[in-house]
């Protein structure tokens, strides 16, 4: 497998206050532990079980994900920028790996 | 000649068919959830409360072709203030393997009780959305989607 790769797009700058859409994706299978392999054996379940935004290390939202969620899972939601600053984005892996992106805005 | 020719290619075909469904295949034993594994889910989580229909957005599309990715977008309307906001927003399935989509947990932080996201359905079936607000009110939504190719190696 691959390293997941996190991919984040959302505005680098922004008014103060400024309500935001932020659209992430990060590359992985997702594979659900309900499939078995071409000899019949089941094959363990491997996926990204939660997703953190934060902003200047202040948790704005947490998610908690099942094996339903598709591969490569993408989604988007919103954050306020309240002032220039760096919005971090973490993805745990079931295997404890945490995959990290990170944005900076400036508020002008 | 043309029997034979055409006799070999069906074999290849079933074969290769074959081969298909066995990596497909639902692991025998895995049971799917229905409705009642997700009654039990939100009684689980919030024993006892009273739950309100309104107050949330689920936007889901009638019909999926794919049921490997169908996309699902909820918010919930809230002022996300101090006093007043959305702390979780639980999504089940009631005809998946596991009854549990994805739980989203917001602060006075996130300006917006939305998300969009991906999901896999293996059939036809209820999504259920419960959102669990700041002084403890309940609100449910429920969304019927028709599965034409299910997901979750179905």
């Amino acid at each position: 497998m691959t390293t997941p790769t996190p991919r984040v797009r959302m505005p680098a700058t922004a008014k103060a206050n400024e309500v935001v859409e932020v659209k992430t994706l990060i590359s992985h299978e997702m594979e659900s532990g309900n499939r078995k392999d071409k000899d019949g054996k089941a094959i363990p379940r491997k996926i990204i079980k939660q997703f953190v935004a934060k902003f200047d290390g202040k948790e704005i939202l947490k998610a908690d994900w099942h094996p339903a969620i598709s591969a490569n899972p993408y989604q988007s939601f919103f954050v306020r920028v309240p002032a220039s600053g760096t919005f971090t984005f973490e993805w745990t892996d079931d295997d404890g790996s945490v995959y990290k992106a990170e944005q900076k805005v400036t508020v002008g | 000649m043309g029997d034979v020719k055409s006799a070999r290619t069906r074999r290849e075909f079933l074969a290769a068919a074959a081969a298909g469904t066995a990596v497909l295949t639902i692991a025998p034993g895995s049971v799917f959830a229905d409705a009642s594994h997700v009654a039990a889910e939100i009684e689980k989580a919030f024993t006892g409360k009273k739950l309100i229909e309104g107050k949330i957005k689920l936007d889901l599309p009638s019909i999926a072709e794919n049921g490997l990715v169908v996309p699902l977008n909820f918010e919930v309307e809230s002022p996300m203030t101090e006093k007043d906001y959305v702390k979780s927003v639980r999504l089940y399935a009631e005809g998946n393997p596991g009854p549990g989509l994805a739980e989203y947990h917001f602060s006075p932080m996130s300006p917006k009780a939305a998300a969009q996201i991906r999901i896999r359905l293996a059939k036809t079936q209820n999504i259920v959305a419960v959102a669990e607000m700041s002084n403890g009110e309940i609100y449910t939504a429920k969304k019927e989607v028709k599965v034409t190719i299910g997901g979750c190696g179905g």
